[in-house]
């Protein structure tokens, strides 16, 4: 039965059918609910498991395919960057049951510090990279992803893109193969152990096995050619496929699917077969420089020295039809203008929309971050942040955070800057998840190296900013069991952190107390700040508050929260009753009473 | 699931509907139902939804696309024949996807911006004349009163659906039918009444 699915429920459901049985991954948008929906649908079928970090997860599906078992794991673009090291050489070892990757890339960072293009890792690792165009693509790939895998002794990225991961289309569901295998590691060590006597053979096998591969993917279905006028053909790829046949519907088209190995003869086949090669990739020009590399002419991300194909942010129909604009200007693209780009698409009444004020996304009402970077705004420290929810905590009014880099950089740059001998005491900030991530090395780095920095764990008791997932610091797996919940308090102990306070962050005088303490001394701190993210937990921490409009000053203290459930509309402020959850930090803020729970 | 929503209508053009709002407003949950009533009208459908930090309190945009084979998920601008906001000023943030001659269906429904409360832009004044000088073809929901009919101020979501389901020849079970396998068992009459309510009005 044809169903309506995501990009990401259809790579789960294709991994699922192609017999996968180990899956093991970390959150990040827009590759989160892949591993969400196998876990959710098919955990009798698929163990499943949030993994600290991308690394822990990629080596935990070498593991279950170095057995024999068909493994997957997910992540997002940045996330590949922490699995890069056994990405590397696990190209060299190779897999034996099916082995997938599944990266999912974010041009125009949605929900991301870069927009780095994952293809280009496969190049990198010399591994297949297949994209998929659209969710029944999606299900499809993934599942000759597997078989490219197995049939090849090859790792295989998948590579998604947010649009892709986040669009519905019809799908058309099969069943699960059985695969009836024995899961038993066969002992030979040159081909698992690459000491150097038995890695140059391995990089020997790597290389034939990509010209094998590009063999393949020559003859293989997921690339194809459509002829339509050969006076014009695109080579393209992923769901930029469906955005060039939107635009240019005359051309020709080469559609890569599995653009990595290059499928040298397909591309000269078309190139042979049609006048002029135009070629629309996203992201990197990877393709255009390889297509040149084979002396054939072409366009892609610059004609006459200006931009064609932007090289920035996502490519959609509209860039296109600006691309397309350029190539009937210089006489590269002989066709009639289509309807899209002759109707009148301006609203002419655009004059009378009023300024607007921004929406951006922030911290929610009643989130116990507030609370911190609140106090900490009391202080002249430099805070160094790291990819979170907190991260939010940038914009005004808190303005609390001054750098953020990558997962784990929270901690380590404050110890950096420290040891730089920076004027202000440093604070670092991450939260419980990322602390978990990779926050865990750079304390100890502090411990070991007798670094003075303070880190503020903010551990809601949730990986938030992905949608709400479970961690070490949880007590629950995936799945919901019960299980062991990590401690930062005590890992800190561990690494030789001396003082370590934990603080409800909601009490505001005895958090500021803690820091006054931690900034005025002369050693390394870890404070806990511990408060439960009241989405994931749905928790209403008291009624909605209300303003006395007797008492309110008008001084606009509590505005400095920048919480979404106080307004203020002219000099009034006002609690939004629908979306005030009670926390009460306002009332903290507020020297005059104003604030509180009124009995109505 | 009826038979013929196996078999793709043909010849008809690509279409596309927009929904704006404010994270947590339900038009997640809108948008899928009008895309399974599209799928189960005979059309192709493609949907885009956004996730991740849209979701605190920001700016949520839905894309949805209709036709005989739909290529792009996504509206190239000033084409959606409907641009559906649950939010008032909304609508007008994202005037570009709606084309000139589109219908915008919008709900009075205001949510201030921390930005508006602690920046320099204020909310600004907006009512239905406002809305209709942008927009000459509006229908304007009073969505609250309109849900005070009903007892449940959620629903605002599905009268607006309701609204828009005039604009397109879907077979109103469908409608129907999508509304009863998307929305938890125990909401669905009240949706069901509020889809009744959206339909009618003008």
């Amino acid at each position: 039965m044809k169903q309506l699915l995501t990009g990401n429920e259809a790579i789960a459901r294709g991994a699922w059918e192609a017999g996968v049985s180990v899956v093991s991954g970390y959150p990040g948008t827009p590759s989160t609910e892949i591993l969400e929906n196998l876990s959710k649908f098919y955990k009798d079928d698929v163990f499943c498991e949030w993994a600290p970090n991308e690394k822990v997860g990629f080596e935990v599906a070498i593991g279950a395919s170095s057995a024999g078992a068909r493994a997957m794991t997910t992540m997002k673009h940045v996330g590949l960057n922490v699995a890069a090291d056994p990405l590397m050489t696990f190209a060299y070892i190779g897999a034996i049951g099916g082995f997938v990757a599944v990266v999912a890339d974010d041009p125009g960072m949605n929900s991301s510090q870069n927009e780095q293009d994952t293809r280009e890792f496969a190049k990198f690792a010399k591994i297949p990279v297949i994209e998929p165009s659209d969710s029944a693509e999606a299900l499809a790939f993934t599942k000759e992803a597997f078989e490219i895998s197995e049939n090849f002794g090859t790792p295989v990225i998948l590579r998604s893109t947010t649009t892709l991961s986040h669009s519905r289309g019809c799908v058309e569901p099969g069943e699960r193969v059985a695969l009836n295998r024995t899961i038993r590691f066969e002992k030979d060590p040159p081909r698992h152990v690459p000491i150097p006597a038995w890695a140059r053979p391995m990089h020997q096998r790597l290389l034939k096995r990509l010209a094998e591969l590009q063999d393949a993917a020559s003859s293989s279905p997921l690339n194809r050619i459509e002829w339509r006028d050969r006076r014009v053909g695109i080579i393209t790829h992923g769901v930029t496929y469906h955005h060039v046949r939107e635009v240019f519907p005359e051309a020709s088209v080469l559609k890569l699917g599995w653009c990595y190995p290059w499928p040298d003869k397909l591309l000269r086949e078309f190139a042979e077969g049609v006048d002029r090669v135009i070629i629309v990739e996203e992201l990197e020009g990877l393709i255009e420089e390889h297509v040149k590399a084979l002396g054939i002419s072409c366009v892609g991300k610059t004609l006459e020295d200006e931009v064609l194909v932007p090289r920035l942010y996502e490519i959609n129909v509209d860039v296109l039809l600006e691309v397309r604009r350029k190539l009937t200007e210089t006489g590269l693209y002989p066709f009639e203008p289509i309807r899209l780009m002759t109707a009148e698409k301006e609203n002419p009444n655009k004059k009378n929309i009023p300024a607007l004020p921004p929406r951006p996304p922030v911290l929610c009402p009643g989130c116990p971050h507030r609370g911190i970077f609140y106090a900490l705004g009391r202080f002249d420290v430099v805070v160094t942040g790291d990819i979170g929810c907190y991260t939010l905590g940038v914009a005004p009014p808190l303005n609390r955070i001054d750098t953020t880099t990558c997962m784990g950089a929270g901690v380590t740059m404050a110890h950096g800057m420290e040891k730089a001998g920076n004027d202000r005491r440093v604070v670092g900030i991450v939260g419980d998840s990322t602390f978990f991530h990779s926050g865990i090395t750079g304390l100890l780095d502090i411990g070991y190296n007798k670094g003075k920095a303070i880190t503020i764990v903010l551990d809601n008791r949730i990986t938030a900013m992905t949608g709400h997932q479970d961690n070490p610091g949880t007590g629950k797996t995936i799945i919901g069991e019960e299980t062991f919940a990590a401690s930062v308090a005590e890992i800190g102990r561990a690494v030789g952190i001396k003082n370590i306070v934990e603080v409800n962050p909601f009490k505001l005088n005895e958090t500021l107390a803690v820091l006054k303490k931690a900034i005025k001394s002369d050693e390394a701190w870890l404070i806990v700040s511990i408060a439960p993210c009241p989405l994931a937990y749905r928790q209403v921490a008291s009624a909605p508050l209300t303003v006395s409009q007797d008492k309110c000053k008008k001084c606009k203290a509590c505005l400095k929260l920048g919480c979404p459930g106080i307004e203020r509309e002219g000099d009034e402020i006002r609690i939004n009753q629908l979306l005030c959850n009670g926390c009460g930090l306002c009332s903290e803020v507020c020297a005059f009473g104003a604030l509180g729970c009124v009995a109505k | 699931m009826n038979a013929d929503s196996d078999k793709i209508k043909s010849g008809v053009e690509t279409q596309s509907i927009v929904l704006v709002g404010v994270g947590g407003q339900g038009i997640l949950l809108a948008s899928e139902i009008i895309a399974r009533t599209i799928m189960t009208s005979g059309y192709d459908v493609k949907m885009n939804e956004i996730h991740g930090m849209a979701q605190r309190g920001g700016s949520v945009v839905a894309q949805i696309r209709l036709g005989s084979e739909v290529a792009s998920p996504l509206v190239p601008r000033g084409t959606a024949k409907v641009l559906v906001s649950l939010e008032r000023i909304e609508a007008m943030r994202f005037v570009d996807f709606l084309a000139p001659d589109g219908l915008a269906v919008v709900s009075d429904q205001a949510i201030i911006p921390v930005t508006a409360s602690v920046g320099s832009i204020p909310y600004p004044e907006v009512n239905e004349e406002t809305l209709r000088s942008v927009f000459p073809n509006l229908i304007y929901v009073h969505a609250l009163a309109q849900t005070e009919k009903i007892g449940n101020a959620k629903a605002v979501n599905t009268i607006l659906l309701g609204a828009l389901s005039t604009q397109f020849p879907f077979p109103v079970e469908n409608w129907k039918n999508s509304i009863k396998t998307t929305v938890k068992p125990k909401f669905v009459d009240v949706n069901l009444k509020a889809f009744e309510i959206g339909r009618n009005l003008k």
